[in-house]
């Protein structure tokens, strides 16, 4: 956030579009493939990652296989 | 604030939500402003979050920010993810905000706005919001752990398998029920059929986008879907009006029931990321952004309630459905109070995603509230149409007959008026051929939010508001259709296998076209039954899905209580044995009026005799076509009570087991074992210093 107001040409735009939609997209419950790199990057680092075809397949599976992501 | 202000500002709160409760019960005669009904909803949710839930987090679970959460001890960054609990909230909220409090108060009116609002707002306090909150909570302390999977281990297998097969069961009446809802809502409705069809191909082509085009961008796609959701509007209106197409699209509740069906089975056969995945993107983002439209909307108009406070029906001979104020509005209003359901989502992605368990308090108690909120503003919606006309919507044709001019007497002859003109004219408005009998709670709760959009942004385009909220609900309970069938087949196949082991295996074809099949049969011949029924099906399935509500509700809370008495606070148990007492004294007298009642209209074997009786003469009863409808009408009521009798049966079992468990622990015959995963602090795993997961 602060190295966004540095900029002498105003605030920049981009940084916050990507925030605003990474919480968007957790919100509706779509997968967080950049959450799952960072993840194993930082506490696994140099261990095979999912690819995104394939997380994405593991997460959607996952969330509609059992009651309990969504009601009535 | 210094302490003696902070008092004076609760106590300030409070009597303002007591003047609220006081302008509600003491009107008499006149309209009151739907800004009293929200006072005293949201100051009774403060008070109630700022010490109820407090007593809850503190002295009953004693949550400790710096016990480390399964989130953040058993993190891999894709089932167990600690997340910012403002996200984990709008998350939960989504996920527990369906069309159920929609629903629910918008029947519930036909007894006034009085029983209904103070059951929303007490119910969620003291019973739903704790329930929520209590089993997050102990799903927490036990890595996130299933509600079928405490029952067993908290309470006993008996237990743990009722709990299981009661899923099942609200599965198959809450999917029947919605099923019908949409089908009501678009029976003779071209530019419904259309609009909320449009909505299959344009999850498709979403789909499509996310697998090949731009993987994984799910917000573009999801903006297209948007815009392309606004043509389909249009487009319908389009179709409607032009007299060569519309017919094609106008289609019968039996077509439609059959229509949907078959789309359900489809739809839980494919793959998720092509239908059902890029259809729930799309319905929480126009679900979240309607609950917002709506609360802006009521808030900048304030509509005054033209519904009485309460109305004759109370004494239980409503046209909407059969049965006194009590039990049943404590069954018609699930969700928005208690709702069962609830206890699956606490106890299924959330635990996983929350990262500090205090924020439990905000997640569980918190949602529960906003979506009690949600109810309220549902309940609005439908009394600021006048008494006249939500009689005329939402009362089965059977009382109505077929003609504007046969409803108007009817309407007056229970004591409200509306003359044959003005009911055409709101049909003509909505840009529909008939506003009659269109039971269910979708179309007059889409007409009472269409008149709210449209005072706040002029009244000409009332029509595209009532058809985005047909299509809004629609949307969001074929979602819940498809998830559901699929969730279903998942449960089938755990549960088949153990009869014949292939059919356990969830990718294998053959396996997953019968088990799917059978559960569209299931909910399907529930459906059947609601669409041929003369008295309009939601008087038989909505107290059936309201009574199987509850029962998982039931559950939730013997869980609950068992888990505070094995922690060693049995003195706090009354937080939840207090709503589960009412939530059994509420079923069983709900279920045993259902079953044994002798009014035809309330008891499905006095029905099922009336019918017998008729046909034993040799004649259908009124609105039956032939003695073979007849006799499966009479079917379906026997089928109805057992289903009554099963989760009533089924309540029995639970509450009886837990009263047991409790007796043993309590008298001291079992040590007080707690099975929560024993503390870790939080410090040493928080996410940025981890090491990963060491469990």
């Amino acid at each position: 956030m602060t190295h966004a107001r540095r900029v002498s040409s105003g605030w920049r735009i981009a940084p916050w579009v990507t925030r605003v939609g990474a919480v968007v997209r957790r919100l509706i419950g779509a997968p967080d493939y950049d959450g799952y790199v960072a993840h194993r990057r930082l506490c696994h680092p140099g261990e095979p990652l999912l690819s995104r075809q394939e997380f994405y397949r593991l997460r959607l599976e996952d969330r509609y296989s059992r009651p309990g992501n969504r009601c009535c | 604030m210094p302490k003696p202000l902070r008092i004076l500002f609760w106590i300030a709160i409070a009597c303002l939500g007591a003047a609220g409760f006081a302008a509600l019960a003491l009107s008499r005669g006149e309209p009151v402003n739907a800004a009293w009904m929200l006072t005293a909803a949201v100051c009774t949710y403060l008070v109630g979050y700022r010490f109820y839930s407090k007593l809850i987090a503190s002295k009953v679970f004693a949550l400790d920010a710096e016990r480390a959460t399964p989130a953040v001890r058993l993190n891999d960054g894709r089932d167990f993810v600690p997340t910012n609990r403002w996200i984990v909230f709008g998350h939960h909220f989504a996920a527990i905000a369906g069309p159920g409090p929609l629903v629910g108060p918008t029947l519930a009116a036909q007894f006034g706005f009085l029983p209904g609002a103070i059951w929303i707002i007490v119910g969620v306090v003291l019973g739903g919001a704790v329930q929520d909150f209590v089993t997050l909570a102990a799903s927490i302390r036990r890595n996130g752990k299933s509600l079928g999977e405490m029952a067993r281990q908290e309470i006993g297998p008996v237990a743990g398998f009722t709990a299981l097969v009661a899923v099942l069961g609200i599965m198959i009446v809450l999917l029947a029920v919605l099923a019908l809802v949409v089908v009501n809502a678009l029976a003779g409705s071209p530019w419904g059929v259309v609009t909320v069809g449009l909505t299959i191909p344009i999850a498709l082509a979403m789909g499509g986008y996310l697998r090949w085009v731009r993987p994984g961008r799910v917000l573009e796609a999801s903006a297209f879907g948007i815009v392309l959701l606004i043509l389909a509007l249009y487009a319908g209106q389009w179709v409607a009006q032009n007299p060569g197409i519309a017919p094609t699209f106008t289609l019968s509740r039996t077509t439609l029931a059959w229509t949907i069906m078959l789309y359900s089975l489809a739809a839980s056969i494919l793959p998720v990321w092509l239908l059902l995945a890029p259809r729930d993107y799309l319905s929480a983002f126009v679900k979240l952004g309607v609950v917002v439209a709506l609360a802006v909307g009521i808030l900048i108009v304030l509509p005054p309630l033209q519904m009485p406070a309460t109305t004759a029906f109370v004494n239980g001979t409503g046209p909407v459905f059969a049965g006194k104020v009590f039990p049943f509005v404590f069954i018609t209003i699930a969700c928005g109070a208690i709702s069962g359901f609830h206890s699956l989502v606490a106890s299924g992605t959330t635990p996983k995603l929350i990262e500090r368990e205090t924020d439990a308090r905000m997640i569980g108690y918190g949602s529960m509230l906003m979506e009690s909120l949600v109810a309220i503003l549902a309940l609005i919606a439908a009394c600021v149409l006048t008494p006249g006309a939500y009689f005329a919507i939402n009362a089965p044709a059977g009382l109505l007959g077929t003609t504007v001019e046969s409803a108007s007497r009817a309407v007056q002859g229970w004591g409200f008026s509306i003359t044959p003109q003005e009911l055409s004219a709101m049909a003509h408005r909505i840009g529909e051929a008939s506003v009659l009998s269109r039971t269910g709670g979708a179309p007059s709760l889409a007409i009472g939010m269409a008149q709210i959009f449209s005072s706040v942004f002029g009244g000409s385009a009332m029509a595209i508001w009532y058809h985005f909220a047909i299509m809004f609900e629609a949307l969001f309970i074929l979602t819940t259709l498809d998830a559901g069938t699929r969730v279903g087949r998942f449960m089938l196949q755990d549960m088949l296998k153990h009869v014949w082991a292939p059919i356990g295996k969830v990718s294998w074809y053959p396996s997953v076209v019968i088990t799917s099949t059978l559960i569209v049969a299931m909910w399907g011949h529930f459906l059947y039954q609601g669409v041929m029924d003369p008295l309009g099906g939601i008087n038989s399935l909505w107290p059936l899905f309201g009574i199987s509500n509850q029962l998982l509700a039931a559950v939730a809370l013997c869980v609950g209580a068992t888990v505070i008495i094995k922690m060693g606070k049995a003195r706090y148990a009354w937080v939840a044995i207090l709503p589960l007492t009412w939530l059994v004294i509420v079923t069983m007298t709900a279920g045993w009026e259902k079953v044994f009642a002798a009014d035809p209209k309330l008891g499905f074997l006095a029905h099922a005799r009336v019918v017998q009786a008729a046909i034993a003469a040799g004649a259908a009863p009124a609105g039956v076509a032939s003695l073979a409808a007849a006799s499966r009408l009479a079917f379906n009521d026997y089928l109805d009570a057992a289903v009554a009798l099963f989760f009533m049966a089924s309540v029995v079992v639970i509450v009886l087991a837990s009263v047991r468990e409790w007796a043993a622990v309590v008298g001291g015959s079992k040590a007080p074992e707690s099975s929560e995963v024993p503390f870790e602090p939080y410090g040493e795993l928080r996410p940025q210093a981890a090491t990963g997961s060491q469990v």
